[in-house]
């Protein structure tokens, strides 16, 4: 039997906002336990709820970015279920009419470009965290922890048609959204802290079937890694479960990262019924067209139209677009680079940002938009590798002398300044590139000899000598041609 | 109504009735959707909800928060009432996921 | 000096002329109700805080800022939350709450401060008792048992601000906030002789009112006269961004038209100042069901309204009958939702065994939650579940748009709707509580005008045979209060049912 798989992926976003949803309390992350938490997240008797002008801002700027219809008219409605983390026994969010209809998100999958379709986006109020350390109730009860500092940081859920067919499809998505979220600046993008989660709605059918199967909901995946994980046991869970002749129930179900599966989540056991009603607390969310208008004006320019004009005028491979434009501090860096290195070098620029750039950000645990080198620091360096001064060899280790510096705070050397210091000019003159092959064959009687006997990897050993003798600055390819002249 | 309707309305609800209270209660609650199901019978078709009185003769608007942190930590006196609470945190009995 | 017999003006005026201080009003009134305690109507007194306010009214006085309402006592309902004193919605759910904030209304008729500066300077009496999460009409279902009635202590006093009412009525205070719902400002202070109004919805902040039904909740005040609610009227209404529902344009001087003449501001006739003034009977509020002597107290009330010079016809609200079961849906699946706050985690009542958080929940809320309660957050779970909201909840709200219409249709022909608040005086204690539908259909005068947001008075027009006291009801399109107050104030010029005391209070 072949089976197919249809997933489609709700993604909770915490909007980047200073105050909260429906209240006046900070959203910044990490404060001690419910210093955070005023009377209105608390659902104190007598509170009500007031509605933050960003949030509204960010969930248009987001619709506008996919394309989608941003409803003139919104009601915000009331979810209703009980939860330690939910102080109200409700949750205020969008129901019938939500804030954004419709859009496309664009991702690459298997090198080619696809449009994920998306059913809607709306704007929701997130829960507190309960903390399971060991904390003891008033009856020497085992208890959790409440902590209702995230209760009313605004979210927007962002739901997509069930149009992805696998795993690493999924995957591709998320990571395209969270790209797009962080580019519009609407969300920080941070997984550890919470700011995008996603749950994955999984099921399988016969391939050819045109109705759909019983669907699982895997709540809260909070890392790419474990969407993928997640998603593919559960893929499997279910496959194997009717093949044994069973039927999957509808449910909600938890990753355990630790022992790799997807389980029951046993609170959420009883289908809950919402009891959705408009919240009589707040009226309907008006957007005019001025402010969707004004929103317009004030959006940066979309990754996609970025890539389609680095693709057009530097003939930038989808690839290496893709990855120049997952953040915008990534994509203006490298734009700089361009216009001050040229089209022609277009191609070397990108290599260097995705390349050593991309690595040193990495290992120092930096963001790109933290980054210590800007393009006039860097665009030095591709003329002198263009222009042959040096080689890309020791262009990249001029890279890690530059970024040093940069780390350590101290003052920039000019790249012809440590060029020179090191003595790293290439060795592009024939005639002394010749007497430099001359020295090391004389050296290197042996790998002469084993050359000659037929060895190809001689030739490589002896190119190798060359450039160890020359430290490395003879022109390699230039080294590679003469030798091969020579021996012949 | 019936009796286990009340029952699956009372978990919903998250009220304990005992099987005596249920059987009470029904009857009054049966009495009550009587009432209720004259209203029902009342042709609304065409007819739009209201939720609001405030938007009946007014398009009034959600009024918009400027997104500015207002509130101070107040968590002393904002969890004086808790009934059971540690390390600034509200405590109640585990809950397994 | 019975200062308990006074109204807001009179004492306004006493203050202004030093006559009394502030603090000796408000040890009179706190020692009433120490010696008054077999009303119940109090829940929570704080004498020395009382005092200090007191003294801080006389302090604003001595330095020339005082306004017409400082220093004057006030006795605030226990749905609206206080700082200095329980707040508990008559409910065992919160019998120990404390309050970190004040409601809106109490502080803008409370001290000013920095965030009020413009706060009418009242002192606060304590907190009245109530039906409790203000679902009744009877005051009989409060945790902390039932008020009586200063009329016949053998009856009940009304609700769900039954406190507030029989506080005033026996002169605890001079006058009192309460809210309505369905009727809970009106029915009470009918039932007891006073004067009340419920504003236009929208008027009158709810941040700070323990919230029964968000879409029909208001607050208003209960008083001995129609000047005197409008004077605390005008004080309690202003904007509130807090509430979002509160309107932008609140703030007014409810008490502008009350010596004037209908339809001009000069008193050319001073025996005809309601000249002008269309007043719509609605037939169905003088249908069965309405005590004969009830019907003719405010049929006299009606009489006496032509003889100010307003022309009397009749309208129709056909809706009536069926607010009943509109309002039964559509207020308890409000409350079902905002009474799932009360769950023992952070505030309130939490049982003393449990062995899980469902337990713990259940128990709680099972033994915090009076049976009415219970009864109604049942009703409005139904009607909001799967496969029923449709049938029950839209349909109701699509009702109650008909009959806001209604309304509109009746405002063409009358300016203001008169007919009775109850079908009935105040019934026995104990009588009605084995039924509850039998008290629901005794809101059917009142419980429509919540539904469309309509502002509406209680005004007394007379005595049943027992002395018992009866009110008649003016209904008034949106944002017309100062012009109801008006009426009732021509009409209280012009009778004296409101200055009567009951025999009971000395």
């Amino acid at each position: 039997m072949e089976w197919e798989v249809v997933i489609g992926l709700e993604t909770h976003t915490q909007l980047k906002t200073q105050s909260k949803i429906f209240s006046g309390a900070s959203t910044h992350f990490g404060a001690p336990a419910n210093t955070q938490a005023c009377a209105v997240d608390l659902a104190l008797p007598g509170v009500l709820p007031v509605l933050n002008r960003q949030a509204v801002e960010h969930a248009i700027r987001f619709g506008l970015a996919i394309g989608a219809n941003i409803a003139p008219v919104s009601i915000f409605a009331r979810k209703n279920y009980f939860y330690p983390d939910l102080p109200k026994g409700y949750q205020i969010s969008q129901y019938e009419i939500p804030v954004v209809v419709g859009g496309q998100v664009e991702i690459i999958f298997n090198g080619e470009a696809k449009l994920i379709q998306l059913t809607r986006a709306h704007l929701e109020e997130d829960a507190g965290k309960s903390v399971h350390e060991d904390f003891i109730g008033p009856h020497g009860e085992p208890s959790s922890g409440i902590d209702l500092n995230r209760a009313g940081t605004p979210l927007l859920e962002i739901v997509t048609e069930p149009v992805m067919r696998s795993a690493a499809e999924a995957v591709a998505y998320a990571k395209a959204l969270h790209s797009l979220v962080v580019w519009l600046d609407v969300c920080d993008g941070n997984m550890q802290e919470g700011s995008f989660r996603c749950d994955a709605n999984v099921s399988v059918r016969p391939k050819g079937a045109t109705k759909l199967g019983t669907r699982c909901e895997i709540k809260n995946l909070n890392s790419f890694r474990f969407m993928e994980e997640a998603m593919n046991f559960e893929i499997r869970r279910q496959i194997e479960l009717i093949e044994d002749g069973g039927k999957v129930t509808q449910e909600t179900r938890l990753y355990d990262p630790d022992k790799k599966e997807t389980r029951s989540m046993r609170s959420k056991e009883d289908a809950n019924d919402y009891r959705y009603f408009p919240d009589p607390d707040l009226l309907p969310l008006q957007i005019n067209s001025a402010w969707v208008e004004q929103v317009r004006a004030s959006m940066p320019i979309l990754p996609d139209v970025v890539r389609k004009q680095w693709q057009s005028e530097y003939s930038l491979g989808a690839y290496d677009a893709q990855l120049l434009s997952q953040d915008r501090a990534t994509a203006q860096l490298f734009t700089a680079l361009v216009k001050l290195v040229g089209q022609p070098m277009a191609k070397a620029a990108a290599n260097l940002v995705t390349g050593e750039l991309a690595s040193a950000l990495n290992r120092a645990n930096l963001m790109p938009s933290e980054a210590p080198l800007v393009a006039k620091d860097l665009a030095p360096l591709l003329e002198r590798v263009a222009d042959g001064t040096i080689s890309n060899k020791i262009a990249k280790e001029i890279f890690t002398i530059l970024w040093d510096e940069a780390i350590a705070g101290q003052g920039q050397s000019t790249i012809d300044a440590i060029i020179d210091q090191r003595g790293w000019r290439q060795i592009n003159d024939t005639a002394a590139l010749a007497l430099l092959i001359d020295q090391v064959m004389a050296d290197n009687a042996k790998l002469l000899e084993e050359f000659q006997a037929g060895k190809e990897k001689a030739f490589n050993a002896l190119v190798g000598q060359i450039m160890k003798a020359s430290k490395g600055t003879a022109n390699p390819q230039q080294v590679n041609d003469l030798l091969r002249k020579k021996l012949t | 109504m019936k009796l286990d309707e009340v029952q699956r309305i009372a978990h919903l609800s998250r009220l304990e009735l005992s099987d005596s209270e249920a059987k009470a209660i029904l009857p009054q609650l049966q009495a009550i959707f009587a009432l209720v199901a004259e209203m029902q019978a009342v042709d609304t078709s065409g007819c739009e909800p209201m939720a609001h009185p405030i938007l009946f003769l007014r398009d009034l608007a959600q009024p918009l928060r400027v997104d500015q942190v207002s509130e101070t930590d107040q968590r002393t006196v904002n969890m004086r009432s808790a009934p059971a609470q540690e390390d600034g945190y509200f405590l109640v009995p585990r809950v397994l996921e | 000096m019975s200062w308990h017999m006074s109204t807001i003006a009179l004492l306004s005026k006493a203050l202004a002329a030093k006559q009394v201080s502030s603090r000796e009003l408000t040890s009179y009134f706190l020692e009433r109700i120490a010696k008054g305690s077999r009303w119940n109507a109090f829940l929570d007194v704080n004498p020395a805080l009382s005092m200090a306010q007191a003294d801080a009214a006389d302090e604003i006085r001595a330095n020339g800022l005082a306004g017409p309402l400082t220093g004057i006592p006030v006795a605030h309902k226990d749905v609206f939350v206080t700082q200095g004193w329980h707040s508990t919605a008559g409910s065992k759910m919160l019998s120990n709450y404390q309050s970190p904030f004040d409601a809106a209304v109490v502080a803008h008729l409370g001290m000013p401060d920095e965030q009020n500066p413009t706060a009418a300077g009242m002192v606060c009496l304590g907190k009245t008792n109530m039906d409790e999460f203000a679902m009744g009409s009877s005051n009989e279902n409060s945790a902390f048992g039932a008020v009586l009635n200063p009329w016949n202590p053998a009856c009940v006093a009304g609700g769900s601000s039954g406190g507030s009412a029989a506080a005033v009525a026996a002169g605890l205070a001079p006058i009192a906030t309460g809210t309505d719902t369905g009727g809970s400002i009106r029915q009470p202070a009918a039932l007891c002789g006073l004067t009340g109004i419920k504003p236009s919805y929208g008027r009158v902040s709810r941040y700070g009112m323990i919230a029964y039904a968000s879409s029909l909740d208001q607050a208003g005040p209960i008083g001995k006269s129609a000047e005197d609610c409008a004077w605390l009227l005008s004080a309690m209404s202003f904007h509130d961004p807090r509430d979002s529902t509160s309107l932008a344009d609140s703030g007014e001087n409810f008490a502008r038209y009350l010596s004037q003449a209908w339809s001009e501001p000069q008193m050319r006739n001073p025996t005809k100042p309601l000249s002008g003034l269309k007043v719509g009977l609605p037939t169905e509020f003088f249908a069965e069901g309405l005590a004969p002597e009830v019907a003719k107290a405010v049929e006299a009330g009606a009489q006496l309204l032509a003889q100010l010079g307003a022309t009397i016809c009749s309208v129709t609200l056909p809706k009536t009958k069926l607010s009943i079961p509109v309002y039964y849906v559509l207020a308890p699946a409000e409350a079902s939702s905002n009474l799932s706050r009360f769950d023992g985690v952070r505030y309130g009542h939490r049982t003393a065994q449990y062995t899980d958080l469902q337990e713990m929940y259940k128990k709680s809320r099972s033994e915090g939650f009076g049976a009415e309660v219970k009864r109604r957050i049942l009703i409005g779970s139904y009607v909001l579940s799967h496969g029923y909201y449709d049938a029950y909840y839209l349909q109701a709200q699509k009702i109650r748009r008909i009959i806001a219409a209604d309304f509109q249709t009746a405002f063409n022909q009358c300016d203001v709707i008169l007919g009775p608040v109850a079908p009935d005086v105040a019934w026995r204690l104990g009588e009605k509580t084995e039924d509850p539908l039998q008290m629901y259909l005794a809101d059917i005068y009142t419980l429509s005008t919540n539904l469309a947001g309509l502002p509406a008075m209680s005004v007394p027009c007379g005595f049943n045979q027992n002395n018992m006291p009866i009110g008649m009801q003016l209904i008034g399109n949106y944002f017309s209060e100062a012009r109801l107050l008006q009426i009732a104030h021509q009409y209280q010029q012009a009778t004296d049912w409101h200055l009567r005391q009951p025999s009971e209070v000395t």
